[in-house]
């Protein structure tokens, strides 16, 4: 299984990915540029990603949780999700997201 | 230089839940201290991102929330007087020729500390900043973060950004004394508390301010001063007219100046210590907590608190050197039962 993820420079990678653990851990655990600074709680929303638009109808919708959090995200747009609050499963495997700015480690202060 | 220098013994930076009980492990061996924390209120990360949520793993409590934490921590160190100064930023960490440490801040508050404890965790909160193009030149002119005066908003066409608290509770406050009043949001629901929400929508149809669903674009101006702000909706781009500027997406931790100081570090944003007294790479500079690094390091509670502990023990002996240090239990020693008001 595997995900395939943009990074803020544009570079494309392909993650292999497991059963049950959410895309943001995944792409934390390759080591690409994510903050996620609550540790996928639900409570910062550091670890934005716009899905790609044939993917959005395919991810469970968000929660009003996440909803929520987006709303302190300040680059959102109408495919911006929170990526630890999606569950990886074999239907996602080839998921495609791109990371955004406001998920990178130091953001230009 | 200054004549209004704070002495103590103790100047503790971060007011999460290691720096608070730091307090109390400081102050059973009767050292004083000072708090600084740029968040207008005590708890850190326990209060600023997750107030509700609830913490598994902190020993004796089955459950417990993160603003819980942080009051039963506020009463448990009650006893010991410690000074909070918050809304404001350290900046400056110096060692004075006399072996004591000088603490500044961004408030120009200066302090005078024989022991410095650093519990700056993941870093200072600070706002988050919204990606438009040239925003930092009207920043502090006319985008505001916060609004510290309510009189610099007088009588300006203000536009608000954001959907929690913050954005309804100043659009509420500022309605008044504004010329216009514009609140956006990316969409027609609101996190914030139902009771602002119904009285933000009562002005809305009273015709006294504006509610955009969309999102800044661009920031229109001259010289730090705004004039427009341009805003993409669902029904197309349009401009509003705005002298003032309060975009409210949250906060986020950034390690800030605790870099500068001179201190050694691991992997350019943690704070190397040992595993004895939890000591810098600067005899007398402490660090605890989510900031420190040391081999089989884990950012917990639980072993901030137990660093807090150590560290209390090493900071006594500078602060009062040649005083004897006795290990005491709280439950049979009368003098920590005195300390803690209980005997
Ligand atoms: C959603 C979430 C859930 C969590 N759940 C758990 C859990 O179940 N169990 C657990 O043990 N841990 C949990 N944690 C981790 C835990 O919250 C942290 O380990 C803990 O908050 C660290 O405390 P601290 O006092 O070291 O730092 P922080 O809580 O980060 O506090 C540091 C404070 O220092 C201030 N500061 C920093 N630099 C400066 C400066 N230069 N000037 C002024 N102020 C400054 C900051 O503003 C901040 O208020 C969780 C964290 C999150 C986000
Ligand atoms: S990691 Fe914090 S919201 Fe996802």
């Amino acid at each position: 299984m595997h995900i395939i993820v943009t990074d803020q420079n544009g570079t494309v990678h392909e993650l292999e990915a497991l059963e049950g653990w959410r895309v943001m851990e995944v792409i934390r655990d390759w080591g690409l540029n994510i903050k996620a600074e609550c540790g996928g709680s639900c409570a910062c929303a550091t670890c934005h990603v716009f899905v790609d638009p044939e993917w959005e109808e395919r991810l469970n919708p968000p929660t009003a949780e996440e909803e929520d959090m987006l709303d302190t995200v300040p680059d959102v747009r109408t495919n911006s999700r929170l990526s630890c609050q999606i569950l990886m499963s074999e239907d996602l495997n080839g998921l495609k997201v791109t990371l955004a700015d406001s998920a990178a480690q130091e953001e230009a202060a | 230089m200054s004549g209004n220098e704070v002495v103590t013994d103790v100047v503790i930076i971060g007011a999460g839940p290691v720096g608070l009980f730091a307090v109390f492990e400081l102050g059973l061996v009767d050292l004083k201290c000072h708090v600084i924390d740029i968040l207008d209120r005590p708890g850190g990360q326990c209060a600023e991102l997750y107030p509700e949520k609830p913490i598994y793993d902190i020993p004796a409590f089955p459950e417990i929330s993160g603003q819980g934490l942080t009051d039963n921590l506020m009463k448990q160190i009650a006893p010991f007087g410690a000074e909070f100064h918050f809304s404001q930023m350290v900046t400056q960490l110096e060692k004075l020729d006399d072996g004591s440490f000088r603490v500044t801040t961004d408030a120009d508050e200066k302090f005078v500390a024989k022991v410095v404890v650093i519990a700056a965790g993941g870093g200072s909160f600070q706002p988050k900043r919204p990606p438009v193009p040239g925003i930092e030149e009207y920043e502090g002119k006319s985008v505001f973060y916060a609004v510290r005066k309510m009189e610099e908003f007088r009588n300006q066409d203000i536009v608000i950004v954001g959907g929690g608290d913050s954005a309804l509770d100043w659009t509420l406050n500022l309605e008044p004394l504004s010329r216009s009043l514009t609140l956006v949001h990316r969409r027609d629901e609101f996190r914030g508390h139902a009771d602002s929400v119904n009285k933000m929508r009562a002005l809305v149809a009273d015709g006294k301010i504006n509610f955009v669903q969309g999102q800044l674009s661009h920031l229109e101006g001259e010289g730090g001063q705004l004039s427009h702000v341009h805003l993409k909706t669902p029904a197309g781009d349009m401009s509003v007219p705005a002298t003032r500027l309060l975009p409210f997406f949250g906060l986020t931790m950034k390690l800030g100046p605790v870099s500068d100081w001179g201190l050694e570090l691991y992997e350019g944003n943690l704070i190397k210590v040992d595993t004895e007294k939890f000591e810098t790479s600067v005899p007398g500079i402490f660090a605890i907590g989510d900031i420190n690094w040391y081999p089989g390091k884990l950012k917990l509670i639980l072993s901030g608190f137990h660093e807090g502990a150590l560290m209390a023990q090493a900071a006594k002996r500078i602060a009062h050197p040649g005083e004897k240090v006795i290990f005491q239990y709280t439950t049979s020693s009368t003098k920590l039962q005195k300390k803690l008001g209980v005997a």
